[in-house]
């Protein structure tokens, strides 16, 4: 008798730790998967068009032409990098985002590189480096300068720093705020998603 | 046996937890409200500064400080170094001196080094303290993670206000609200800092690889 109720003690205290230890690490999971809210109808969810084009890169004046990139709502898992020509952690990680558009070319995966560069560069600078560099990955121009209107849209968690990620597909997002060291880290950074 | 297997199962995944939550902390750095971190740090004239030391233009205990994160380097300091500046030369002789602090780590960014801070703070007249954070353990205290980054510290060392200088950090032409100046009126008049916090683009600091 006294041993069975200890070892339903022993079994209530180790499935109560168990319960407790689930919800905890689903709680964390959902900081950092964090579920996305639900859209409004009324959001478009189709790619949007660009303010102008320059070559063939497509420029956005102001977040609100481009934030319908950040709530697409299709099977796609969009990889949005944000960086600048002159920013040479950005510059260092770019061949990890070039692998992941190579090696997930046949899957529903996108890496948009969203360059943050200072619109008298755009056409001396950017073009250039993109044609240079034969970048595979889509490369668009946001040029909205009133940064504190926008960088909580993209993620409250992120600083204004750039290098910078956000990743996302219907369901889930997370947000990177530093650079990835190789392909292996952005892998893992896309695979709770996929 | 298995309830063994079980409280193991537990712990390990309680282990994990912990691993996710160091990692994906946000509450790092100094909040607004919270007691600035204190420094003391060499200026780029050799002399070694902190809140104790540091005047205002007239000499005097300062009212506040408009400590600002930036350097040399990033596109984004240098298109508000003219702004650092005026904020000196109009806030430092009304009790708010500039302290500049350059977080980079200098064998990552050589046009952070100390030298290369002397310089061009000669050639540009920096008017205000530019102290290097060579052991870079002052801005993770502060929580900073960019240049350029304020942090307003009142008279009683708390954080005011922690941002941008203004809302357009790349173009000064677009400026229509000044951020530091609302909130150093703020302090001034006693009425409630408004916005506390606002975030712009910048070069994300550049931490040693060996920490």
């Amino acid at each position: 008798m006294l041993r069975n109720s200890f070892t339903s003690s022993i079994r209530f205290a180790s499935l109560t730790l168990l319960v407790v230890a689930v919800s905890v690490v689903a709680s964390s999971f959902k900081n950092s998967v964090a579920e996305k809210p639900a859209l409004n109808a009324d959001v478009k969810t189709d790619w949007p068009k660009p303010s102008y084009y320059v070559k063939d890169i497509p420029v956005y004046n102001t977040f609100t032409d481009i934030e319908a990139a950040f709530q697409q709502n299709n099977d796609t898992t969009y990889i949005i990098n944000f960086w600048a020509t002159w920013c040479a952690p950005c510059i260092a990680e770019l061949p990890y985002f070039e692998e992941l558009t190579e090696k997930y070319k046949d899957s529903k995966v996108k890496v948009v590189l969203c360059s943050l560069d200072f619109p008298k560069q755009v056409e001396t600078k950017l073009v250039s480096f993109v044609e240079k560099k034969g970048l595979m990955s889509e490369v668009i121009v946001l040029l909205d300068g009133k940064y504190n209107d926008w960088i909580d849209k993209v993620s409250p968690d992120w600083s204004g720093a750039i290098p910078a990620t956000y990743v996302y597909n219907k369901e889930n997002s997370r947000f990177f705020g530093e650079a990835f060291e190789n392909l292996q880290e952005l892998e893992e950074a896309i695979k709770p998603l996929l | 046996m298995k309830y063994i297997f079980l409280i193991g199962l537990s712990l390990f995944l309680f282990s994990f937890t912990f691993q996710i939550n160091l990692n994906n902390d946000p509450t790092e750095g100094v909040k607004v409200g919270e007691k600035a971190p204190e420094f003391n740090l060499k200026n780029i004239d050799g002399k070694t500064y902190s809140f104790e030391n540091i005047k205002d233009a007239n000499g005097n205990t300062p009212k506040g400080f408009i400590v600002v994160f930036t350097c040399n380097t990033c596109p984004y300091a240098q298109a508000n170094e003219q702004r650092i500046i005026a904020l000196h030369e109009e806030y430092a002789p009304k009790g708010y001196p500039v302290v500049a602090i350059q977080p980079n780590d200098a064998a990552q960014k050589p046009g952070d080094s100390f030298e290369a801070m002397q310089k061009n703070a000669k050639e540009k007249g920096f008017p205000y303290l530019y102290l290097i954070d060579e052991k870079q353990e002052v801005y993770p205290k502060y929580g900073a993670t960019k240049t350029p980054e304020v942090f307003l510290v009142d008279k009683d060392l708390t954080v005011r206000y922690h941002g941008a200088i203004d809302d357009s950090a790349r173009d000064e032409s677009g400026v229509e609200e000044k951020y530091v100046e609302k909130a150093i009126a703020a302090l001034e008049s006693g009425d409630e800092v408004s916005p506390t916090i606002t975030k712009a683009i910048g070069c994300g600091i550049k931490g040693s690889k060996a920490n």
